[in-house]
């Protein structure tokens, strides 16, 4: 596929010329995440390819549109992985979406996120510059790690070309242990094993049953499934997989969703409804109709914060709100990127 | 946009040393404002003592608000400030501004909270990056990162350098493992960045402060993340007969979907020299030595040791040796923790590199680099994290011989050029500070580096905090590159 790069610069020109706005879209699976705005659609999704892969160096650099469908074949068949599990939400789920949306799947408390994994980026900003920062090398302290900081920043920072990562082996073999368990033992229960040196890879729980999932070598998974002395689950692959890209029954229907990223042990919040704990508590799904402040004390006082993830009102805040001084911070850091907020105005927060 | 930056004083009404002496000492007990030359001197470097500058004053705040109060009152009168922990850094990231302040966070040394269920810690950030560890053994659980100099470094300090260390190949580094910081803004806001999750919204500022050397914020608090103690470590010990099957051999372990815990390298000048010193029982005859730990629960590292050694052995090694206790695996680890002190038995001085490249190219790399010795007439030494590519070239040199400091620069400095030359960096753990700053142009472009200056100022517009370091300004940067950022040092051509 064609390297469009100086397409992208020139149509950013142009809209810094014009005065228009620009919103990102690469595949178009995360548009129900973060505001509504209202903005020239700037299409990254035709940017796509792998443009370099080194297994022994466990380095994959791809152009930011590529399909993670397309990326995660071409891992497998070296035996590798996307290691931060990333949520498909069809097949145009893109890497660049994954990573502007900070996305990772059930395995992200032992195997990192798609922050984690980043080594460098390619990207554009406001000015139509072509920037590099980081690399292809695992470790690189030389300027500020401008490449972690896309994760979460929904475009807001400029449009990412290219992105290198970190992939990690595919473990020897994967076995899911299940059992029914009350919410509050749950929770307990899952910090408790992963603060064992076992192979966990996966700890949810749902309607009633805890769900784990080991991973590694042979010996170890079946040595650790027979020591925790837990049924073993059959075709536990095609949960873990439905829970990552959000096909659980738990995910479907109108009423707003809400993701806690909270202190792992901590209580969870007293609101009636459903409740997904995932990433052995620390990511916690909430489906109801609430108001922003409210669900906001409600992760304060879990040690952590809440967004509304999707549905609800758009229009309004949909992140956890910040501390003044972090704002003030934020907007010069957009400014510094965007001098004229080109790129995805009011998507993360109305006032960025 | 309005960047809220509040009025400052004119440059007339800076106070001098004496009057800012006094003004701190109405908030910071008067015995930790340090103005007198003998108690500043142990100030005026960091671990890289051949870049020392005296500092106008050192305070030594013990409670967050005076170190709040000491931004404010810097800010209004736009007085440099650098902020230091233990002063284990390698690069002059600490080293101070003649005309500022050295804020310490010495006093910062308590562990606040260790909440083993969820795994984690909360530390003030002058806390020893080993201490953590040691707190946390009781409940099974340990910090990851590792670096060298844990005994003394802190966790502030490991933030601001996203520090690593021998286990970071599969823990990861600071940036991996930590959750929240608190930090005091340049002028005196107290701002908490990340939470008790594992993420959080908005732009991660997180990442940003790790590895900024200081010169974002000051950093007063540090939540870490816990691992699990593993159930067993063991090490397999391999010797090579070149630098090339070392470097094969590396790739080829993580080909086989190993991730050790620790792959470390040396060559044969730091085999001889470490076994002298250590005596552990490394091959002397070895071309070059792999150090590989494997952990995590009894079956799995058996299972993995057995692959690893038949992997070196396939790879050409001429000696093999695994630890069989704990004991003989510290024995064998001895030796590359002691290896830079090793080096003063054969060298009156050294000058430790820091770069890092794409691990396929470490045999091309070392062999390089024993061209460069033969040009530059001075002996190189490598011990480094060879399965983070990571390499810590020691060039040994004796400052009391004429032009040999500045041989030993220019040397670093090729092999800087080289490591970006075949797609790696110019500092993989130590940092830029005012040692690299010269050959940051070799890895940015100028717009690169004046989008890095734009960052600095979203967080510190007046650039007060730790000036100087990390990053060089445009103009500095084409000054460099007009010298091809070396220092100017002749090559010597051995006969």
């Amino acid at each position: 596929m064609p390297d469009i790069t100086k397409h992208l610069q020139q149509q950013i020109s142009e809209a810094r010329n014009q005065g228009h706005k620009l919103a990102i879209v690469g595949g178009g699976s995360k548009q129900f995440m973060g505001r509504k705005i209202n903005a020239v659609q700037l299409d990254v999704g035709g940017h796509t390819g792998i443009v370099d892969y080194q297994p022994l160096e466990l380095v994959l650099t791809v152009r930011a549109g590529t399909p993670l469908s397309e990326i995660e074949t071409a891992l497998a068949e070296k035996n590798q992985m996307l290691s931060f599990e990333p949520p498909c939400f069809g097949d145009r789920s893109t890497i660049g979406g994954t990573l502007a949306c900070n996305q990772s799947g059930p395995g992200r408390p032992w195997w990192n996120s798609v922050r984690d994994q980043v080594l460098g980026v390619n990207l554009i900003n406001g000015k139509g510059e072509k920037l590099r920062f980081g690399g292809q090398v695992m470790k690189n302290v030389a300027g500020y790690d401008v490449s972690r900081t896309q994760a979460g920043a929904m475009g807001t920072l400029g449009v990412m070309t290219e992105i290198s990562l970190k992939v990690l082996p595919r473990p020897a073999i994967t076995m899911t242990l299940s059992r029914e368990m009350e919410h509050s033992e749950a929770i307990r229960f899952m910090n408790a094993r992963a603060a064992e040196p076992k192979p966990l890879s996966g700890a949810c729980w749902l309607d009633g049953t805890l769900y784990l999932r080991l991973s590694g070598a042979h010996s170890a998974v079946e040595a650790t499934a027979k020591h925790w002395d837990i049924p073993v689950m059959t075709d536990g692959d095609t949960f873990w997989r439905q829970l990552r890209n959000q096909q659980l029954d738990f995910f479907a229907g109108e009423q707003p969703l809400w993701r806690f990223s909270i202190n792992s042990s901590a209580a969870t919040p007293p609101l009636k409804g459903p409740w997904l704990l995932d990433w052995a508590g620390s990511q916690r799904w909430y489906r109801g109709d609430s108001e922003m402040a409210t669900m906001e004390a409600l992760a304060e006082k879990a040690g952590g914060q809440v967004s509304l993830y999707r549905g609800g009102n758009r229009t309004g805040e949909v992140m956890h709100h910040q501390q003044p001084a972090l704002q003030t911070i934020q907007k010069r850091l957009k400014h510094s990127f965007d001098p004229d907020a080109l790129f995805n105005p009011g998507r993360l927060y109305s006032w960025l | 946009m309005n960047t809220d930056s509040k009025p400052l004083n004119t440059a007339a009404s800076k106070p001098g040393k004496t009057e800012l002496a006094e003004m701190f000492r109405k908030f910071i007990d008067p015995q930790f404002v340090i103005t007198d030359e003998e108690t500043l001197k142990p100030y005026e470097c960091d671990g890289l003592s051949m870049y020392c500058v005296m500092p106008l004053l050192v305070v030594l705040p013990e409670t967050v608000e005076q170190v709040q109060q000491v931004m404010r009152l810097c800010h209004q009168f736009a007085i440099p400030v650098v902020a230091r922990g233990a002063g284990t850094g390698l690069s002059a990231g600490a080293m101070p501004d003649a005309g500022g302040v050295v804020l310490s966070l010495a006093k910062f040394n308590r562990i606040l909270h260790i909440d083993p269920l969820a795994r984690s810690a909360r530390l003030q950030s002058g806390v020893r990056n080993l201490a953590i560890s040691e707190a946390a053994a009781d409940y099974g659980l340990y910090y990851g990162p590792d670096p060298s100099s844990q005994i003394a470094c802190t966790i502030g300090g490991n933030v601001g350098e996203n520090s690593g260390g021998v286990h970071c190949l599969k823990y990861g580094l600071t940036t991996h493992n930590i959750l929240s910081v608190e930090m005091v803004t340049v002028d005196g806001e107290r701002v908490m960045i990340g939470s008790d999750g594992l993420d959080s919204c908005g732009m991660d500022l997180l990442a940003l402060i790790t590895g900024s050397e200081g010169l974002l914020g000051i950093i007063t608090e540090v939540q870490v993340k816990l691992l699990p103690t593993q159930e067993i470590a063991r090490v397999v010990m391999a010797g090579f007969g070149t630098v090339d099957e070392a470097g094969a051999a590396v790739g080829g372990i993580i080909a086989q979907g190993i991730i050790p815990a620790g792959l470390e390298m040396m060559d044969s000048h730091a085999i001889i020299a470490v076994e002298a010193f250590t005596g552990a029982g490394y091959p002397v005859e070895a071309a070059a030595l792999l150090l590989c730990e494997v952990d995590g629960t009894k079956e799995e590292v058996q299972e993995h040791i057995e692959k690893a050694e038949a992997l070196f052995r396939d790879f050409g090694a001429t000696s093999i040796r695994t630890s069989k206790d704990d004991a003989e695996r510290a024995l064998l680890w001895k030796g590359r923790k002691n290896a830079f002190p090793a080096m003063g038995r054969i060298s009156p001085d050294y000058y430790c590199m820091d770069g890092t490249i794409p691990r396929a190219h470490l045999g091309q790399v070392l062999n390089e680099m024993q061209d460069m010795s033969k040009r530059f007439g001075l002996r190189v030494a490598n011990v480094f994290h060879a399965g983070d590519g990571n390499l810590h070239p020691l060039i040994l040199f004796d400052a009391n011989k004429e032009g040999e400091l500045e041989r030993a620069e220019a040397f670093g400095s090729d092999i800087l050029e080289l490591c970006v030359k075949v797609g790696g960096c110019i500092t993989g753990e130590h940092g830029v500070g005012v040692e690299k700053i010269r050959q940051m142009p070799m890895q940015f472009t100028d717009p690169e580096i004046e989008q890095l200056n734009a960052v600095k100022s979203a967080f510190d517009p007046l650039g007060t905090l730790n000036p100087g370091k990390g990053v060089p300004t445009l103009r500095n940067c084409q000054e460099y590159r007009a010298i091809n950022a070396k220092p100017q040092a002749p090559e010597v051509q051995h006969a």
